[in-house]
């Protein structure tokens, strides 16, 4: 089960922080496949959010594939959400990539600027 | 359950030998479980709108429905907090409970009524006399969400509540309309405690419906813009605009795409309603004309 968090003050939609925050609970395998996520009840008894919001969030996962809800049952992990494992050709790569940029000089705000923007070119317009 | 919780259609009201309006000429639709703010300055009408819809008042003008029907038809399936929360002062918080029971007892739950009051920590045989105002709040609260309405009319219901009752009770409402698909229309002056938990707003100003609609669509419908200020914001409707040495600040409808030289965010709920509130003379706009297809 995951417990949402909502800051009213952030400027991001609140059904778009459910949806990240269940895609970072899946991302740190605190959700996996066949869990259950918390009803909207539960949800806004805890947060006082609107029902209808949480619902929105849940229709997103939903149409991304990540949750199906079951009729009289409540809403159900389908998949998780994985990084490349440790051993993957990606990761690889990147590990050499990295090894290099530090030898050229790269400090880690340097790289990590260079990444942001490497992927703000290549997952435009993409969620997070 | 009916799909339109509130319907009016050249809703006024005067009141006193002068006549003086109220309410004037409001038209807008509510549609069943919505959670809905009522906004708007002092004297706006939002209290006499409340009443109408409670069946305690007659309009002067025009026509208000409540769940398909006569407000005064409506009453069993409609709760109404008064803003004083009127309860009778000599009776016990158990008494009072027992009183909304027995006046209520084809839909009355002790359970919900019971768990409200005990969440505020107050003794069941304390007079109602001997209550805060917020205790005296959330006895009241009791007393609606125990008769389980369709629709439930709250009148600054925070008002006189301290943070955590606050978020108990706004917890308890959305739990409510979670579970059973509550309409909830509350007034409210603190516009940041409705953020998140209202889906559509009804402002008013001077007796006259200014904003209604889904919030996500008003909210998207408007942007708050800031620009040098000799750049000219045509053919956007500004709403309200201030001009600090070379630059401007302003709340527009965009009317088309606006020009790139426009930094531009949707504004949040508060700097909606205060930028309405700073310009009363901006045209209103009314989204909830179109019935939504069913969720």
């Amino acid at each position: 089960m995951v417990e949402y968090r909502i800051d009213r003050r952030s400027g991001v939609a609140t059904y778009v922080q459910i949806v990240q925050q269940t895609k970072q609970a899946l991302r740190l395998g605190l959700l996996e496949p066949g869990d259950k996520l918390p009803t909207a009840r539960e949800v806004v008894e805890a947060t006082a959010i609107n029902p209808n919001t949480v619902l929105k969030a849940y229709r997103e996962l939903e149409r991304e594939g990540l949750v199906e809800a079951r009729r009289g049952l409540g809403t159900f992990v389908r998949r998780g959400l994985n990084t490349a494992p440790a051993d993957s050709p990606l990761r690889t790569e990147l590990e050499a990539w990295a090894v290099r940029a530090r030898e050229a000089g790269l400090e880690r705000d340097d790289v990590d600027a260079l990444f942001t923007s490497v992927l703000d070119t290549h997952f435009k317009g993409d969620e997070s | 359950m009916t799909e339109t919780a509130i319907e009016a259609a050249a809703l006024g009201k005067r009141f006193g030998r002068r006549r003086k309006r109220a309410l004037d000429g409001c038209a807008f639709q509510l549609p069943a479980g919505r959670i809905c703010a009522v906004v708007g300055p002092n004297g706006a009408g939002k209290s006499t709108l409340l009443s109408l819809a409670a069946g305690l008042l007659h309009p002067s003008d025009g026509t208000i429905t409540v769940l398909g029907q006569a407000p005064a038809a409506a009453r069993e399936q409609v709760a109404y907090v008064a803003q004083d929360k009127p309860l009778h002062p000599q009776l016990t918080v158990a008494d009072t409970l027992r009183f909304g029971r027995e006046l209520n007892q084809r839909r009355w739950d002790d359970r919900v009524a019971e768990r409200i009051v005990a969440e505020g920590d107050l003794d069941p045989d304390a007079k109602i006399r001997t209550l805060s105002g917020g205790q005296r709040t959330r006895v009241a609260l009791a007393l609606a969400l125990g008769k389980r309405p369709e629709l439930l009319l709250l009148d600054e219901p925070m008002a006189d509540l301290d943070p955590l009752a606050r978020h108990q009770l706004m917890a308890t409402l959305m739990a409510d309309a979670a579970e059973r698909g509550t309409t909830v229309v509350m007034s409210s002056h603190v516009v940041a405690e409705l953020e998140g938990a209202c889906d559509h707003l009804l402002l008013l100003g001077a007796g006259r419906v200014r904003l209604a609609g889904p919030l996500d669509d008003l909210l998207a419908a408007h942007r708050l813009v800031t620009g040098r200020a000799d750049a000219g914001l045509d053919p956007h409707t500004v709403v309200e605009s201030r001009t600090t040495g070379r630059q401007l600040t302003a709340l527009v409808r965009p009317e088309g795409p606006l020009d790139d030289t426009w930094q531009s965010t949707v504004p949040t709920l508060e700097e909606l309603v205060l930028a309405h509130l700073r310009a009363p003379e901006a045209p209103a706009l009314r989204l909830d004309s179109v019935p939504e297809a069913a969720v």
